[in-house]
């Protein structure tokens, strides 16, 4: 089996911070030509919600691309066929029956309810298209990407410091006494070397001094032997390098889609499930590019814009075998192999349905931030004592479940309390995980 | 009357042997092989290791580990493309099918989990039963080894259709010429096939189809047909039956499939009555077992004894001859003509007369429990037609054979006369699933699916129809055996469609196919009534046949049985299977010759006890018609003296693996598919034979109350707890001197139990027939690893759940013997002579779930504890192993992991290869090496139960709980539930004056109780 080094957490937080503070102080933002923002963002507005699913701007989809069209068709004609295509065919026009027909007789919506003024928005969206922006951001990015500060163990570091300091106080005391014994011409030039020599010999012939630094070095010692051995297995902020540049931020945070509608078994199994390509189609069958402006930001400082993230998508169309220029599936799928961020192992038996559904919890309380994350990382350290303290502490979810009625009932009057916790229900028992 | 009885586990704990003293005390039968890796002074100085070395070894490793340790493993999760609608990864699909193997018969319900098969259970809603073969057969849907994974032609791979053009054209020239081919299968009680075999037959009239099974019943076919003018088995209902009387007919293992739940209904004592079974048989069989009254005749004597309750019954007088047990006979016959209509006879002896004596035998009685209407088509083989076949092959008559899932090879006597015939043929064609003799001898080779991977119908009895759909996507380019010969037969339909067509139009008279297919199996309302046929039998000439038949002859009587775990040997491969141990001698991994006590003594033979509680045995070599096999001899008590058994389905090696290649084939000696060989000699040969039999292992350590038994007149009358007579005294201890009952005083605190659910799971010992069934579905649910033949020797079998088989002799206690004036010499010759013929008892152990275990006491890292819910909970990556558990634990059900047996070569079983691994439930863990487990009482069941109720925001209904153990029971033995739940039939069960719990004495209060057997006298 292969093995990767784990990305720490802390070393790229700091480098994020770093990145929003670059951007932020160069991200100002110009538009290119005069264009009436508020009629263009009205339109694209309507564009997105009505025609977006079947249309886009520049690429032919289920109907043909829209960029341009005032220029190709008398405006009357557009709103009549907006308004209701049939009819307009029904009455014999002979571009509207040629269109049909270009498309294989492929029914377009009828659109009566929208008025003439949202349809010249529309149209007034589709020939000015998308405002561009100065590239100047992208550029800060770049920039600040290259910005690397390794973060300091800072703890670590203060803790060396402290310990050297107390070194040298007890140094300078040795030496101040030494001094006063007369054992050392006074006014003499000292180093530093001499000093941690005299320290040296003090701390050799004080028998007091020998027990408490070999104490104190047993105690250095072991802070750091357990501090290692109780890390090996917890992979918090584990962050694998996944096939496909997925971003949650956009999925869940820009887009606010529910977490459960990618992970649909999470509600019924004990996985939650990586969703197979047949769902990402459901929305990239007609998505097949990001906008202009679209973002992801990797963890090694790496930034993909538009044209990687393009590509990425195209690589969801090659695993479901999707031929996104004639539209149709081929047939030739290549599943994808994503990389396990969260692995808990074989012993322990973990069910999602149990929390999601009985307990109603949050799929962040575990997964942390999801919908800020462009790269997912493990958020929790999914290890007993977090289970456990999560356990101790949480109440029993009893909203209108008939199971705990009776059993609650009892519980509480046996412990006193007007709700239970996890642990009181046997939540805490080794059998309930572990079998 | 149950404290008289002296209750032991195996011969040589009658001798008293000093070995079996020692092991009643040790808790490990083997002693830790610390010289194994030290080794000796000599060893240690002649090792090119110096200290030096073992020094660095140790530095490295260290570090090296935890290095490694470092960093995880990297997973990768690769989702489907297309996810079908009807999976939810980690939920488990059920789908209602058929088994059809040509030997076992069943309607099942099977657990897929992410479109793999993992468990079978029986349709109950078919009343469909599982056997221990049937629970197994899903592990050898995926046997690596044995599975044809391509078509194939003289050994080399060729595609269908070059296959199809080929035999096609062959096909066509032997019927223009006018020359027979022969379609030979095994049972497959489908009647969609049966309709297909027949066009096939139409498209070329030179095909016959030949029914062959290896282990033959063609006796009961041919007299159904002689009487009744159908060639069918009849059924037996046994539960409406009063009074039953079989002669060697193992009707509780594979006679006519098994008749166990119908037997065990009609015996349950809570109403008051309990049909009265005397089986009159050589063989130790499990029939005989669960007998009323066992009487011990060898197989010529069981001729002349069934002539005599004919003659007995009927009054008339045709020729037989007295033999010793006329008197018992004598009283049956009174019995039979008391219960009349309610009355029954069956025979095992496959023999059209005997057959008949036996049909008539009913026929006087006018026997309702017999069903010549509703009959089985579970055995269809003809042995008329086979020896024709031989025949005509080896004369070169015939000239073309198709076999379907036969090994005639293998499982015929005069083996050498077909595979010389095969080669003389012009066409060989082998359809089969797996790989074996016959298939390797034939020229085309067609694989065809597993029946979990196949669609199809079956007809095992004239009420049920079931259809089998296929449950996992073929595992290899294989196709159905239907589906060739539509395609032979030049019909383009594809068999599914057929399927489909044939139930809707013929059987399903109008319902829905999709509920037919979803529920299983669809019942029939009407079935046909046989029109009394004019029999042309003459008894007269029937019965001196049948005498003649049995003519003395010097020399031993030999009987073929089947075994519960191998049954005919299809399923020889299959490590479940090889590992479970036989119900009566508790060997498993192999077969042997059974002899009685005296016999082995005459002849010197012995299974001697050996120091880690592994018995062994002497080779025999036994000879009969010319043909002769070496066997070991394992001793068996209650076996008649001058005759010996023998387990068919062993001794197969072709493709096997080394390590699974066990036992001695004894089809050979198995001519004309007699079930009895008369004139056998036995001749003492060199040579020790190492058992792996744990019938030694776990002594009873002389605590005789573990098993109450009692008669049913006693249940009756007398009370439970009267301080002399009663069957279920509870237990008294010593406290301060005086004698009181033992749940009065107690070393742990009691736990508040009334809180939530709290398990308990109840055995009835009156049901339980000793099948092991559960003890299968219990490896499948949990993941027991199979540990080979010289682990299970050496006392290292992994079983969570066993079946201890007691035997008992009604005689004096040692109190008794010593007021007799007896020796000790001469008690135990007593109970040897009483060892001829002993009662047997069977008790399914696993953990006890104790609510005060001795086991949670003793764990110095609290690894095992006690759950709210009554279950003692084992945390497998807590424990650090060091056996302190099992050691207190006074059921001896724990199981130390000696080794790791996944991924590990030392033991090649399912674990240790990517098909095999798919049966593993992914809801349980596979256990590492060095830590103790042991039954869970299926808390992953009982979990996944709560779960489903707390999602569906209700309580749990009465008697949801299930464990793999329960579910799997056929006859209700086993039942589990929550006694906090006062409507689940275990809280009554619990309260029963049949209920005690084991060692009760001990105050471990566990939460498995075990119901008293009843057994019918037959007094008053």
């Amino acid at each position: 089996m292969k093995s990767v080094g784990l990305h720490s957490r802390l070393n790229t937080l700091f480098i994020k911070s770093i990145t929003v503070l670059f951007v932020f102080a160069f991200s100002i933002s110009a538009y290119s030509q005069d264009v009436d923002e508020a009629r263009q963002k009205e339109g694209k507005k309507l564009f997105k919600s009505l025609c977006a699913s079947c249309h886009k701007l520049d690429k032919k989809l289920i109907g043909p691309a829209l960029s341009g069209v005032e220029e190709r068709r008398e405006n009357d004609w557009l709103k009549a066929w907006i308004k209701n295509n049939a009819e307009l065919r029904a009455s014999g026009d002979a571009q509207a029956n040629a269109i049909f027909d270009e498309y294989n007789g492929s029914n377009m919506t009828a659109f009566p309810q929208l008025s003439d003024q949202n349809i010249d928005d529309i149209l007034y969206y589709t020939t000015v298209g998308e405002i561009k922006k100065v590239a100047s951001a992208a550029e800060g990015v770049a920039v600040a990407g290259e910005t690397s500060g390794g973060a300091p163990e800072w703890l670590i570091y203060i803790l060396a410091a402290a310990i050297v300091v107390a070194f040298l106080m007890i140094a300078s005391l040795l030496k101040q006494v030494n001094e006063l014994k007369g054992n050392v011409a006074a006014g003499e030039t000292s180093d530093i070397k001499r000093d941690l020599h005299e320290l040296w010999v003090g701390v050799k012939q004080n028998t007091f001094l020998k027990v408490l630094s070999t104490i104190f070095l047993l105690l250095v010692g072991a802070y750091f032997v357990f501090g290692t051995i109780f890390k090996v297995g917890v992979d918090e902020g584990y962050q694998p390098i996944q096939p496909i540049a997925f971003s949650h931020k956009i999925h869940a945070g820009d887009n606010k889609i529910d977490c459960q509608y990618c992970h649909s078994s999470a509600k019924h199994s004990k996985t939650s499930g990586i969703p197979s390509v047949n769902v990402c189609m459901n929305c990239h069958k007609n998505i097949s590019e990001v906008s202009d402006d679209t973002v992801v930001e990797l963890e090694d400082g790496l930034v993909l814009g538009k044209e990687q993230l393009d590509l990425e998508i195209a690589k969801v169309y090659k695993a479901a075998g999707w031929d996104a220029d004639n539209l149709e599936y081929t047939g030739e799928t290549s599943p994808i192999k994503w990389t396990r961020v969260h692995n808990l192992p074989d012993f322990v038996y973990f069910n999602h349905s149990q929390h999601v559904t009985v307990g109603g919890l949050e799929c962040q309380k575990c997964h942390g931030p999801v919908e800020e994350m462009d790269e997912l990382y493990q958020y929790s350290p999914l290890t007993m004592g977090w289970c456990i303290d999560c356990h101790k502490e949480t109440k029993v979810n009893l909203k209108g479940n008939e199971y705990y009625a009776k059993i609650h009932e009892d519980l509480a009057k046996k412990y006193n309390v007007d709700q239970v916790t996890i642990a009181q229900l046997g939540g805490k028992e080794c059998g309930k995980c572990h079998y | 009357m149950a404290s008289n009885k002296k209750y032991w586990k195996s011969v040589e704990e009658l001798k008293d042997s000093p070995i079996v003293e020692t092991l009643s005390k040790n808790e490990f039968v083997e002693e830790i092989p610390t010289d194994e890796f030290l080794g000796d002074k000599e060893t240690l100085e002649n090792s090119s290791t110096s200290r030096r070395d073992f020094l660095k070894y140790v530095g490295f490793t260290t570090a090296a580990a935890s290095l490694a340790a470092c960093e995880g493993p990297v997973r990768k999760s690769i989702p489907y493309v297309v996810k079908p609608d009807d999976v939810t990864l980690g939920v488990a699909d059920w789908y209602a099918t058929s088994v059809a193997d040509g030997y076992d018969f069943a309607n099942v319900l099977v657990k897929t989990r992410e479109g793999r098969p993992i468990q079978i259970m029986p349709n109950k809603e078919a009343d469909g039963t599982t056997s221990a073969r049937v629970q197994a057969s899903v592990l050898s849907l995926y046997d690596q080894e044995l599975r044809l994974k391509e078509p194939a032609k003289a050994g080399k791979v060729i595609s269908w259709e070059d296959a199809d053009k080929e035999i096609g054209l062959k096909l066509n020239e032997l019927k223009e010429s006018n020359k027979p081919v022969v379609l030979l299968t095994g049972t497959m009680a489908s009647p969609s096939t049966d309709k297909i075999i027949s066009d096939f037959i139409v498209a070329y009239p030179n095909v016959k189809h030949v029914i062959y099974d290896a282990v033959s019943e063609s006796g009961a076919a041919d007299a159904m047909l002689a009487m009744y003018g159908k060639r069918v088995l009849p059924n037996y209902h046994l539960d409406r039956a009063k009074t039953i009387v079989s002669f060697g007919a193992d009707f509780l293992g594979d006679f006519h499939g098994g008749f166990e739940k119908q037997f065990i209904v009609g015996r349950k004592p809570e109403t008051g009555k309990m049909s009265y079974h005397v089986q009159f048989e050589s063989n130790m069989s499990l029939t005989g077992a669960n007998s009323d009254k066992r009487v011990v005749v060898k197989p010529s004597d069981q001729v002349f004894a069934l002539l005599n309750l004919y003659n007995a019954i009927t009054g008339s007088n045709v020729p037989s001859k007295a033999t010793a047990v006329d008197a018992d006979v004598k009283k049956m016959a009174s019995e039979l003509k008391k219960a009349g209509s309610k009355g029954v006879v069956l025979t095992g002896l496959n023999d059209v007369n005997a057959q008949l004596i036996s049909l008539e035998i009913n026929k006087a009685l006018n026997s309702e429990i017999i069903d010549v209407n509703n009959t089985l088509n579970v055995r269809q083989g003809n042995d008329k037609d086979v020896a024709e076949l031989i025949s005509g092959m080896k004369s070169g008559k015939i000239a073309g054979l198709i076999s379907y899932n036969v090994d005639p090879i293998y499982t015929l006597a005069n083996s050498t006369d077909f595979s010389e015939g095969l080669k003389k043929l012009q066409l060989s064609v082998a359809l089969s699933t797996e790989n074996n003799e016959t298939v390797n001898a034939s020229n085309y080779v067609l694989p065809t699916p597993h029946f979990l991977e196949s669609w199809g119908d079956t007809q095992f009895d004239e009420v049920t129809y079931g259809l089998m759909q296929p449950t996992i996507q073929p595992l290899f380019n294989t196709r159905q055996v239907q589906d060739t010969l539509l395609k032979w037969s030049e019909n383009t339909t594809k068999y599914y469609d057929y399927l489909k067509s044939f139930a809707t139009t013929s059987v399903l008279t109008g319902s829905s196919w999709n509920t037919a297919l979803h529920n299983g199996f669809f019942k029939k309302e009407v079935i046909e009534v046989v029109e009394s046929v004019e029999s042309t039998v003459v008894i007269s000439d029937v019965a001196s046949k049948l005498a003649a038949s049995a003519k003395k002859s010097s020399g031993f009587e030999l009987n073929f049985y089947t075994k519960p775990g191998l049954g005919d040997g299809k399923q020889a491969n299959n490590p479940w299977l090889q590992e479970f141990p036989d119900p009566i001698t508790r060997a498993s991994w192999d077969n042997y010759l059974t002899m009685s006590i005296s016999d082995a003594r005459e002849l010197g033979f012995s299974n001697p006890v050996k120091d880690n509680g592994a018995i062994d045995g002497d080779y025999a070599k036994i000879s009969v018609n010319g043909k002769e096999i070496t066997v070991p001899v394992m001793i068996q008590p209650g076996q008649a003296k001058g005759s010996i058994g023998i387990a068919l389905g062993y001794g197969r090696t072709f493709g096997f693996k080394k390590e699974m290649q066990v036992g001695v084939n004894a089809y050979p000696l198995y001519a004309n598919g007699n079930n009895i060989q008369y004139g056998v000699s036995i001749e003492k040969v060199s040579g020790t034979h190492k058992f792996a039999c744990t019938q030694v292992q776990k002594t009873i350590a002389g605590r005789h109350d573990i098993l109450k038994v009692t008669s049913l007149k006693d249940y009756k009358t007398v009370d439970p707890k009267d301080h002399h007579h009663g069957w279920n005294k509870p237990a008294y201890v010593s406290y301060d001197h005086n004698e009181v009952e033992a749940n009065t005083i107690d070393l742990w605190d009691e736990h508040n139990r009334e809180i939530g659910h709290h398990f308990n799971l109840s055995i009835d010992l009156t049901s339980c027939t000793g099948c092991g069934a559960c003890v299968i579905a219990c490896h499948a649910e949990n993941n027991v690893p199979v540990v080979g033949k010289n682990e299970v020797r050496v006392g290292r079998d992994m079983h969570w759940l066993r079946i201890d088989r007691y035997y008992s002799s009604e005689v004096e206690t040692r109190e008794e013997a010593k007021e007799l004036g007896l020796s000790r010499g001469d008690m135990y010759l007593a109970l040897e002579t009483e060892a001829e013929n002993p009662e047997v008892t069977f008790q399914p152990m696993m953990c006890q779930h104790c609510n005060h275990a001795p086991c949670e006491t003793v764990c110095p890292v609290a690894a095992t504890s006690h759950g709210r819910q009554g279950q003692n909970q084992m945390a497998y990556n807590r424990c650090v192993g060091t056996r302190y558990c099992a050691n207190n634990c006074p059921y001896r059900v724990r199981r130390f992991n000696w080794f790791n047996y996944a991924n590990n070569n030392e033991f090649d079983f399912n674990m240790n290869n990517d098909y095999g691994k798919m049966v593993l439930n992914p809801d349980v863990v596979v256990r590492s090496r060095g830590v103790m487990e042991k039954c869970s009482m299926c808390i992953q069941m009982t979990q996944a139960t709560i779960l489903k109720a707390k999602k569906e925001g209700r309580a749990v209904n009465t008697d949801e709980f299930e464990t793999a153990c329960s579910s799997a029971c056929t006859t209700g033995a086993m039942v589990f539930g929550d006694i906090n739940n006062k409507e689940d039939k275990v809280a009554s069960l619990i309260e029963d004056k049949r209920a005690y719990g084991v060692l009760d004495y001990l105050q471990t209060k566990p939460n498995v109780i075990y119901q008293v057997k009843v057994k019918n006298t037959n007094e008053g």
